[in-house]
């Protein structure tokens, strides 16, 4: 019983050591943001690597997910004779929730697992330890540009996400369920606010960037330098970053439309 | 730490050691790494920093290069406090301090010549043509300036530590701090390695400090020879005075004797102990 107590409280312990950890980390590596208007390339490489190579995955789960809601809302709103609605519900949808959610999944799948395992495995190599004895700061250097690529580079694949998302829902609902043309794209263009909507949505996908490459960079820089302890943080990367997404995404969405 | 003491020192005047390490401690949580250990790097030399493996060399070589920091105890390197400097005097220090690491520890994602070259171009303006005149230089100095455009994934482990070498020499460092340079080396490569290290020292004036455990290769290119046994120098000498040095502790290492005073097992409870769960 005590023991179960104790366990505990070292588990609570380590848990705030961590975090206090991933702040200090998260200080440094936004104190050398200066770096990248100075050597502007690193930023550029990191977000060819979490952008766009993350635009395909990214590109085609917006079409599957906005075709599964076109079929969805077509079949609910049309039991309440409001199945021209169906543009403002897709968009609504997609633009407030499943854009930015689905997409940091996705980006924490695709990339922050890869930053996860690459710094992991820099560390485990000493190239981070050979960076530091070159007079040259890794987290600087490796962390810094990874990190501003991800908070750049999320809410983009969160607009394509959501605008590839509309036309899936489109070509199902016109394209293949009869909905009036016209209806869908006015209702959306009335009903959808740019601030109410579409800035909010921004604003949760530069939040979910935010702490999803953080995550990853974290256990990445904070991993156990063998094998094992690579692998590990990887999938813990993963797992916490998705958790923290939906978690977060639950309490801004609290304070946005709440 | 009394660093207080010595920032007035009067910084590199010729006959003060490179590096001077007065009662050294430290510890990795309880384990006790250094129990007060005293040693001078002199210029110009090849100083060899030997024992069994797990004694702490590879740890001493981090607080060397300010990786890490003492629990107590002084450790000057060109007349500096390392742990004493602020972060950009410690960088400015050891861009004049190269470091071969046990893993050769390339970027893996450059070529080895992009490898070679990283050092120069993040501290220095250098033009492209002249920048590449230097790095081929360095790389033929190891004897693999064709090996330019490989991979680090495409060198075997000899040719990786010495573009590692390459890159170590690359800002015409005052100290390189070798960590166990011979161990996994095909003979070959190892007489290669042995001659490199003492050719780079004598022809540019290098300090070299070379951690390893390897007895007949330090012996053939020490000036100097520190033995590191439990956290304390147990001898120190030329490689002459330690093959002569009668104590039981540097017997057994220079024979290579399996049991003796230094023990051959990582400090345990008796085995009995273990075995009865008590
Ligand atoms: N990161 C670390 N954390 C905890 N203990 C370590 C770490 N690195 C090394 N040690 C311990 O410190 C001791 C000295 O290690 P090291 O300096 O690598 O020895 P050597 O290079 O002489 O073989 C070893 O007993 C090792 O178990
Ligand atoms: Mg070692």
């Amino acid at each position: 019983m005590i023991n179960r107590f104790i366990h505990l409280g070292h588990a609570g312990l380590s848990t705030i050591a961590s975090l206090g950890r991933a702040s200090l980390l998260l200080f440094a590596i936004i104190a050398g943001g200066l770096t990248l208007f100075i050597r502007p390339r690193l930023l550029i490489a990191q977000l060819f690597n979490i952008g766009v190579l993350s635009l395909l995955i990214v590109a085609v789960s917006g079409l599957f997910v906005g075709m599964v809601l076109g079929l969805q809302g077509f079949t609910i709103l049309s039991q309440f004779g409001a199945a021209q609605s169906l543009g403002v519900m897709v968009a609504a949808s997609l633009v407030r929730e499943l854009g930015p959610v689905v997409t940091a999944l996705l980006v924490a799948g695709r990339a922050g697992s890869a930053l996860t395992a690459e710094i992991g495995l820099m560390k485990s190599t000493e190239q981070l330890a050979a960076l530091e004895l070159m007079a040259v700061d890794p987290i600087q250097r490796i962390l810094t540009p990874r990190f501003f690529a991800g908070v750049l580079a999320m809410p983009l694949l969160a607009a394509l996400f959501s605008a590839v998302g509309i036309m899936g829902g489109y070509l199902v609902g016109v394209g293949l369920l009869g909905v009036d043309d016209g209806a869908f794209w006015s209702q959306m263009q009335d009903k959808i606010d740019f601030y109410d909507d579409i800035i909010n949505g921004v604003i949760k996908s530069i939040v979910f960037g935010w702490v999803v490459t953080w995550i990853a960079l974290f256990n990445g820089y904070d991993a156990i330098p063998t094998a094992a302890g690579v692998s590990r943080a990887t999938t813990r990367g993963v797992v916490t970053a998705a958790l923290a997404v939906l978690g977060l995404d639950f309490i801004l969405t609290a304070l946005m439309f709440g | 730490m009394d660093i207080s003491q010595v920032t007035h020192h009067p910084p590199s005047l010729p006959p003060t050691p490179l590096v001077r390490i007065r009662n050294l401690h430290f510890r990795r949580g309880e384990r006790v790494i250094f129990a007060g250990v005293d040693l001078d790097i002199q210029r110009g030399r090849i100083t060899a920093i030997m024992g069994p493996s797990g004694t702490g060399k590879t740890t001493l070589l981090q607080l060397i290069s300010g990786q890490l920091r003492p629990t107590a105890g002084t450790l000057l390197v060109d007349g500096q406090p390392i742990h004493g400097l602020s972060r950009q005097a410690l960088y400015a220090l050891r861009t004049r301090i190269g470091m071969l690491f046990q893993s050769g520890a390339l970027l893996t994602d450059l070529t080895v010549f992009e490898n070679v070259a990283f050092p120069i171009r993040e501290h220095g303006r250098l033009p492209e043509s002249v920048l590449r005149k230097l790095v081929l230089m360095k790389l033929e100095a190891v004897g693999l300036r064709g090996a330019a455009d490989l991979m680090p994934n495409a060198l075997s482990g000899g040719m990786a530590r010495r573009v590692a070498l390459a890159r170590a020499i690359a800002l015409d460092p005052m100290m390189i701090l070798y960590d166990e340079p011979f161990t996994g080396q095909d003979p070959i490569s190892l007489g290669v390695l042995v001659s490199l290290i003492r050719q780079l020292n004598d022809a540019s004036g290098l300090t070299s400090i070379v951690v390893s455990h390897d007895v007949n290769e330090v012996f053939s290119i020490a000036d100097d020879v520190y033995l590191l046994a439990e956290g304390r120098v147990i001898s120190h000498g030329t490689p002459a005075q330690l093959t002569a040095d009668p104590s039981p502790w540097v017997q057994q290492f220079v024979a290579g004797l399996p049991d003796g005073p230094v023990h051959f097992h990582y400090p345990a409870p008796p085995l009995a102990a273990d075995f009865l769960g008590k």
